[in-house]
């Protein structure tokens, strides 16, 4: 019976593919019609921009970039969604914390990233600490929100079970709680991956001297459109690998159990 | 015939839900007292909202504010099992694991799991997610879970609820099957009168309002008689002059 119905997930799963090619085409279709009409050094063509993307990658700069980008990525996730979780999960628990803390929430929430990147730069110099700090910074309230809605709603039907079974602070934590809080941990490592690509663009670009961000602020600086768009679509295809290799296998894994 | 000692009294002076909002302090249990008999099979009606299910919470040491002493005895309250209303299975768990879980890992009590889980009529539902499965099964991994304890103590706040009356009717004959293959003291929470002649070898009966123990009636038919519905029935006209 549970083959019978894998079947047909798998065929909207083609059928998915083959919606995301299809606008996908559309997409270069309109972008090659503007380059033609515009005719203009400042909108390459989507070959012309395929073309800078391989020679960068050939001459080496390509993969030196993004490495050092996907590495400042990396620590400033893990260290803001350790901090954030931690923060939420303590919230989330505690109602009085949560009372006064969540005025200090919303204050970081609103706080532009832009002023956290300057701040960091300026207080702990043009350092590589300064830059995941700033990055961590801008994402770790949003973690928290997160998180702290997952503890709110935590089960407790499920927690008297465990309690009744005499489970023990290790099993309840491992098999009861991580399991409710893995779809807004999910849930936040999306959202936030998003966001931290982003923002270690800006931080490269004001202070770094390797990296995707850094190499799209001299492209600006020379007006190079064809090298910045080469830049985003390396960068693109990227994140989508990462999404589609690590995040969306993990997700249905996390996921299986659901009717 | 059980030994008559009393591993379990309980003693609840005082229960109160304190004041939230416009709703002022209600006082759910006052004065209940009483001795439960090793081996026995003890059920607890009254009408809903009274209290019941507050009663269980606090036997089973969920509920620690009240005025009061829960006393084990000797053997304590290390070996207790609760079947709650709803299964309350772990969903991200297969019905195996949920079961497994109750035990220390490495416990011996695991080896007895796939039998259990036949008994029950699970044995297809092995490594099902409790979402996939139907109300009744998770019901019966709900039992399965309760008994692979092998517990001591075990408390049920109307696990029946919700099924059809066939259903309904086979798991409480599975329960007494159980029960009677390993002496185990059963507080049973229903207010379906049927269901408590058929199952208790004693009932309890709560008043309204603030509960206290209004009635404490002896049951006493046979194991074999439990599953005769004619005999059931005469029985509750016995006690409760009705059905």
């Amino acid at each position: 019976m549970l083959q019978a119905v894998k079947a047909p997930a798998e065929r909207i799963k083609v059928g998915r593919i083959g919606w995301s090619l299809g606008s996908l085409a559309v997409l270069v279709a309109i972008w090659e019609i503007a380059a033609l009409i515009a005719a203009s050094r400042y909108l390459p063509g989507p070959l012309a921009v395929v073309q800078v993307m391989v020679r960068e990658a050939e001459a080496g700069e390509l993969w030196v970039n993004i490495t050092a980008t996907l590495i400042r990525v990396a620590f400033s996730f893990v260290v803001a969604m350790f901090i954030g979780s931690a923060i939420g999960v303590a919230l989330g628990r505690n109602p009085g914390a949560d009372r006064f803390f969540d005025t200090w929430l919303i204050f970081f929430l609103n706080l532009p990233a832009l002023v956290i990147i300057v701040l960091c730069y300026i207080w702990f110099g043009l350092t590589e600490v300064a830059a995941i700090t700033a990055v961590a910074v801008n994402k770790i309230p949003n973690v928290a929100v997160t998180m702290r809605e997952g503890t709110r709603s935590l089960s407790k039907d499920l927690e008297e079970m465990a309690q009744a079974y005499r489970f023990g602070w290790w099993k309840t934590l491992r098999h009861v709680t991580v399991p409710q809080l893995a779809p807004y941990f999910a849930a936040a490592a999306r959202s936030g991956l998003a966001l931290v690509w982003k923002i270690v663009l800006v931080v490269e670009a004001f202070g770094r001297s390797d990296g995707v961000g850094h190499q799209l602020n001299i492209a600006f600086q020379l007006f190079d459109v064809p090298m910045i768009l080469a830049y985003a679509l390396a960068f693109i295809i990227v994140v989508q690998i990462i999404e589609m290799v690590i995040l969306q296998p993990l997700m249905a894994r996390a996921n299986k159990w659901r009717r | 015939m059980a030994p008559l000692t009393h591993p379990l009294s309980v003693c609840v002076r005082k229960k109160v839900f304190p004041a939230v909002g416009l709703r002022g302090e209600i006082h759910v249990l006052e004065d209940i007292a009483f001795e439960v008999e090793s081996g026995s099979f003890v059920v607890i009606t009254g009408p809903s909202g009274g209290g019941k299910t507050t009663l269980l919470n606090i036997i089973a040491g969920l509920d620690k504010d009240y005025e009061g002493k829960i006393d084990f005895g000797d053997s304590g309250a290390d070996r207790l099992a609760y079947v709650f209303q709803s299964p309350r299975l772990l969903p991200w768990r297969t019905v195996y694991e949920n079961i497994a879980l109750v035990l220390p890992d490495g416990d011996p009590r695991i080896a007895n799991i796939p039998e259990l889980l036949e008994r029950v009529g699970l044995k297809e539902a092995t490594s099902a997610y409790p979402e996939m499965i139907s109300l009744g099964m998770q019901r019966r991994a709900a039992l399965a879970r309760a008994f692979v304890l092998e517990p001591e103590f075990l408390l049920m706040d109307e696990p029946f609820v919700s099924l059809d009356d066939p259903t309904a009717q086979d798991l409480r004959e599975l329960l007494v099957e159980l029960w009677s293959r390993r002496p185990t003291t059963v507080l049973f929470v229903t207010h379906d009168r049927a269901e408590a002649v058929m199952l208790a070898t004693r009932i309890l009966r709560l008043s309204a309002g603030s509960a206290s123990i209004a009635e404490d009636i002896p049951v006493s038919l046979s194991i074999a008689d439990r599953s005769n519905r004619d005999k059931v029935q005469a029985e509750r006209r016995r006690i409760f002059g009705d059905g």
